[in-house]
């Protein structure tokens, strides 16, 4: 397995961050979140890990450790044969409402692309997304894959307040608002199901370094799911890619 | 149960934070200055994570329905109850009936009030504190009644602590941040002589600053960020993360507050002044 050069910085006085090479990289990506899964066996249950594109932040919950010893050890734990590692990688499949009484601005982005609505939702659904972060609001996730040929730009006036669930396009971004927020993106579709769910156990089913796959399901369809969630008895299609 | 009778400006409960979840976008929220909650709790012989009200700007006026025993900290909001003066960091037994209410902002900017046990609401995600839209609200509302052990006898070990003086002091004592070194002479200079004010962009996201320093160019791929990380906008405007703060950023992050120096800076407000000053071990 490749080796990085990775980078140590002291975050504060709680923090390390690593960096790898300065690049959007799915090799990358992967490297990180199996160290990070060593990370997780090694140290104890006081420190929080923060993956994202090209670093990590290890993060201590309390005061009571030694970030001088902690940044000692971490490169010779980058040393340790990381493949010995297993970590699942994961597709989900995220159902999604093109229909235009979510897809507000779904014909505009089409005509300045164009093509039809339809061949826009065709290509935005059939390709597979990278999750390279989750942060900004709870559940957000950084998806990396945009197919060139649908990239749009932002909307010149954000609006004031973007449902929950909102799925958006702007520049080489897709992505959902887990929440109701302010947003610039320009929505194409509706997301049924809660991405972040306080309420559950594990409020995030999605992870950094997953997949996601679009699928484009009727308005029936929609309501039914959009119920499914609400009582909580709604499970995301999850596929195992390894080998 | 503590009845609300006046909200105050902006009146949430906090308690150390909800740690575990920075991964999938979640901030650790929790009280924002935390040395004046410590001391609060002490007092109290309370559990460090024990709940408390964190009282923005103007005060609340709040209605004890059992009997406790109180401690207040933080900003100086001249409290009074049953209309009687009261101190910070003196522990106080509040009866039922009694009235708990605030007047002038003499100093500082959060108050909080502690109670024997600390305040017992619903954790979501394993915190009490406020932080919509995972909990059901933003912050305490008018008439809500908020529970709390009876207390009816306590002896403190200690019953009075000295006011805060960290109240006056506008330096906050900062690290290098993950891209400090991208910083020239003239940032430098700016950032560490320049006098900063608030602006009145403040709030429990985020602190930004009046005076900017010179812009920049550079972009970073997202990567995480803390309370009290400092950002440098390409604009050359400087935002410092609080408590309620994004997980992850695009800025880059130039400097990194000391724990106390987040306390302070949550005493500040619009206008305050304030310094940066780097750590030397």
């Amino acid at each position: 397995m490749k080796s990085y050069p990775i980078t140590l910085k002291t975050f504060g006085e709680k923090a390390i961050l690593i960096e790898w090479p300065n690049k959007v990289e799915e090799a990358i990506l992967e490297d990180i979140i199996r160290f990070k899964a060593l990370l997780e066996s090694e140290l104890d249950a006081n420190f929080e890990f923060v993956p994202a594109y090209n670093s990590i932040a290890i993060i201590s919950n309390t005061t009571n450790f030694n970030l001088e010893k902690l940044e000692k050890k971490i490169p010779s734990l980058y040393e340790k044969n990381r493949t010995l590692i297993k970590t699942e990688k994961v597709l989900w499949k995220i159902p999604v409402c093109y229909d235009v009484e979510f897809g507000i601005d779904i014909r505009e982005v089409a005509s300045n692309l164009n093509m039809t609505p339809e061949e826009l939702i065709k290509i935005h659904s059939s390709h597979n997304y990278t999750v390279y972060g989750i942060g900004f609001l709870p559940g957000f996730m950084y998806l990396g894959g945009l197919p060139g040929k649908i990239e749009t730009k932002r909307k010149d006036v954000p609006r004031l307040k973007v449902t929950k669930g909102a799925v958006g396009l702007a520049g080489k971004q897709t992505g959902i608002y887990p929440q109701e927020s302010p947003g610039g993106w320009n929505i194409i579709g509706n997301c049924p199901i809660p991405i972040f769910n306080s309420n559950a156990k594990e409020p995030c089913f999605v992870n950094v370094g997953d997949k996601i796959k679009f699928e484009s399901i009727s308005r029936a369809e929609y309501d039914l799911h959009k119920i499914e969630g609400e009582v909580g008895i709604y499970k995301p299609e999850k596929i195992s890619l390894n080998a | 149960m503590l009845k609300v009778l006046k909200s105050g400006f902006f009146t949430t409960i906090q308690d150390n934070g909800r740690y575990g979840y920075r991964d999938k976008g979640v901030p650790v929220s929790g009280a924002m200055d935390m040395v004046s909650v410590s001391r609060a709790n002490r007092l109290l012989e309370n559990n460090l994570n024990a709940a408390v009200l964190e009282i923005t700007m103007t005060g609340p006026t709040l209605l004890f329905e059992n009997d406790t025993y109180i401690a207040l900290g933080g900003a100086w909001l001249s409290p009074t109850l049953n209309n009687k003066p009261i101190d910070n960091y003196k522990v106080y037994k509040a009866l039922k009936g009694d009235i708990l209410s605030y007047g002038r902002l003499e100093k500082g900017f959060r108050s909080y009030l502690a109670v024997k046990d600390g305040f017992k609401t619903t954790p979501v995600l394993g915190s009490q504190s406020h932080y919509y839209p995972l909990t059901a609200t933003k912050c305490i509302s008018e008439l809500q009644e908020i529970e709390f052990n009876e207390c009816g006898s306590f002896a403190p070990k200690i019953s009075e602590l000295q006011m805060d003086t960290y109240l006056d002091i506008n330096l906050l004592e900062v690290y290098q941040g993950p891209e400090y070194k991208m910083l020239g002479k003239k940032q430098l200079e700016d950032l560490f002589l320049k006098e900063f004010s608030v602006s009145k962009d403040n709030n429990r996201m985020a602190y930004q600053l009046n005076e900017t320093i010179t812009g920049h160019s550079k972009t970073i791929l997202t990567s995480a960020t803390q309370p009290g990380t400092v950002q440098l906008t390409p604009s050359g405007k400087i935002i410092i993360l609080m408590k309620d703060g994004q997980t992850t950023g695009g800025y880059p992050r130039i400097l990194q507050l000391s724990e106390e120096a987040i306390c302070i800076l949550a005493q500040k407000k619009s206008t305050d002044k304030l310094k940066f000053k780097m750590f030397k071990p």
